[in-house]
């Protein structure tokens, strides 16, 4: 006979050793390399404070990171809330827009935008065609392609908390305001928005998260001009081998999310990350 | 509900953005048909050289296959694991079992450049010590992805054990069921439809991840989505469009017949 301990080690060690192995380690491994490449010391954490390029590219990762947070909620909650409360037609449509670009993998989607985009893409085309512009216009290859290209990649990340957070709604509370003579308009904006704010902070949590490690979009639609943080990393390590740079912009990544998670760990339901 | 179904306005935004989300899934349509060696619109004429090219260079054949090599690795090493997981989980009951689910889940919470970061460290450390699993090799990519994409298979598979009639397992235990038949002939067969989309998932996940792939290859292990990122960084290569295109029609498609799954089952009477 096996001890109840042993069964259950049984089928839950293998992950969490698999896990442990391959994941904490290693990351222990990035937090020394933080630390000792080049040389032992404090160096790098010296160099992130100090350092102009380092200063300026977390500047814009910031301002990128919130300017794509507040775009993505506005977007995201207009298509939730007809995906949660249109007619069955329309919300068969919006399940479609929302789904589609979900399963698309972030380098398809990147191309994309280039196609649209780009200076020989569809918009400046069509623009040039109908002769309203001589020049093509800058659209891609610069910060607005990155927050254009990360927007669209986040907006499904907001649309589930969003979505969840509406469904929950009592139907009644907005039968009493509408009954107590408030208008349609003033039913939506006093009654039914305060009460996805839950759902609102969740998904503007998860996109910032998202937007702050973001490496594929910026680099392909920000064409090395607006590098980002993630960027810079992979620059670091894969350019001008600097390991340690790199290790200890990981490391303090994952201290940045990790006091915002723990600020507001009761916004995250982890089943609102996939389908 | 009629009580507030959308009015004008939140219609008329949501109707932009759903176009907003489609447009670059259109956009790559033409383009893949440009005669021009360039990403380009077509003009006058449309061609199919760039499909054309997909068969003629063999690195892209090449190239998928690898990937669907190292996706159903990978996916089969992360449903298993993440499924093993669950059940512990579901029939332990497990003390800090959701400090254990956070554990699972941080591959997913923590930013992807320092998954890659720290995945990089562990395949140039094994590469010390093997020539088969590690940097640049393909063993050493299926292990890495099935770091990845563990956490979404064990978010679904957790999802799915939430719904099963916990008196099911306890009348099969009450008849003297041991810990396998319980687990195989009463649990199992039970979430078999989330344990399916765990593979699914983990697979497609495997299939497009890049931003791990890159830190871990260099010339050897070049997965579809590694190849088409050397075609996307300074000149473009519309072969990338055409690429795209299938991608676009495999995906829809796909999810088209698990929406079509997802009816019948839910329809189905059992």
């Amino acid at each position: 006979m096996q001890s109840a301990t042993s069964r259950k080690l049984l089928l839950l060690a293998p992950l969490l050793l698999f896990l442990g192995l391959a994941y904490v380690v290693p990351f222990l491994g990035v937090v020394r390399w933080s630390f000792t490449m080049p040389e032992v010391g404090l160096g790098q954490y010296r160099a992130l404070l100090t350092d102009p390029l380092v200063q300026s590219v977390f500047t814009r990762t910031l301002r990128i990171c919130l300017i794509v947070t507040a775009a993505v909620l506005v977007t995201a909650y207009a298509i939730a809330y007809v995906w949660v409360r249109g007619s069955s037609v329309q919300r068969m449509l919006a399940e479609f827009c929302i789904l589609v670009p979900f399963w698309i993998s972030v380098l398809t989607r990147a191309f994309g935008w280039l196609a649209m985009l780009s200076n020989r893409g569809l918009i400046n085309t069509w623009l040039q065609s109908a002769g309203i512009i001589s020049e093509p216009l800058a659209l891609a290859r610069n910060e607005l392609g990155v927050i254009i290209g990360m927007t669209h990649f986040l907006i499904p990340f907001a649309v589930f908390p969003i979505a969840s957070a509406m469904r929950s709604i009592d139907e009644r509370v907005l039968l009493a305001a509408r009954g107590m003579g408030a208008s349609r308009t003033r039913t939506f904006w006093t009654v039914f928005v305060p009460l996805t704010y839950g759902g609102l902070a969740g998904a503007a949590l998860i996109v910032f998260v998202f937007a702050l490690g973001f490496f594929v979009t910026p680099a392909i639609l920000g064409g090395g001009r607006s590098v980002m943080v993630a960027e810079l990393v992979y620059l670091r390590i894969f350019q001008s081998p600097d390991w340690g740079l790199g290790s200890a912009i990981s490391v303090v990544l994952v201290l940045f999310i990790g006091i915002l998670l723990a600020l507001m760990r009761r916004f995250i339901k982890p089943a609102h990350l996939v389908g | 509900m009629t009580s507030s179904r959308p009015g004008p306005v939140i219609l008329i935004v949501a109707t932009a953005v759903a176009l907003f989300l489609l447009m670059p899934l259109i956009a790559v349509v033409p383009v893949s048909f440009t005669p021009a060696r360039f990403l380009s619109m077509p003009s006058d004429t449309l061609s199919l050289r760039h499909y054309q090219a997909l068969l003629d260079n063999p690195a892209w054949g090449q190239s998928i296959l690898l990937s669907l090599r190292i996706g159903v690795l990978s996916s089969a090493i992360a449903t298993v694991l993440a499924t093993m997981f669950g059940l512990g989980i579901w029939m332990f009951q497990p003390r800090f079992s959701a400090l254990l689910i956070g554990f699972v889940l941080l591959p997913l919470v923590v930013p992807p450049v320092v998954s890659a970061m720290t995945l990089y460290f562990l395949m140039t450390t094994l590469s010390g010590f093997n020539n088969w699993i590690g940097y640049d090799t393909w063993l050493g990519v299926a292990l890495a992805h099935a770091v990845m994409i563990t956490p979404f298979a064990v978010v679904l598979i957790l999802v799915a054990l939430f719904q099963v009639d916990r008196r099911i397992d306890l009348a099969a235990r009450g008849l003297g069921a041991n810990l396998a038949t319980r687990a195989f002939k009463i649990i199992i067969p039970n979430i078999k439809f989330g344990i399916a989309t765990a593979a699914l998932l983990s697979f497609v996940l495997s299939w497009e991840e890049i931003g791990v792939t890159l830190f871990i290859t260099s010339v050897n292990a070049i997965t579809l989505p590694r190849l088409m990122w050397m075609g996307l960084r300074d000149n473009i290569d519309p072969a990338i469009a055409a690429i795209s295109v299938l991608l676009i029609a495999i995906t829809a498609l796909i999810l088209a017949f698990r929406i079509y799954i997802d009816r019948r089952r839910t329809t189905d009477p059992q």
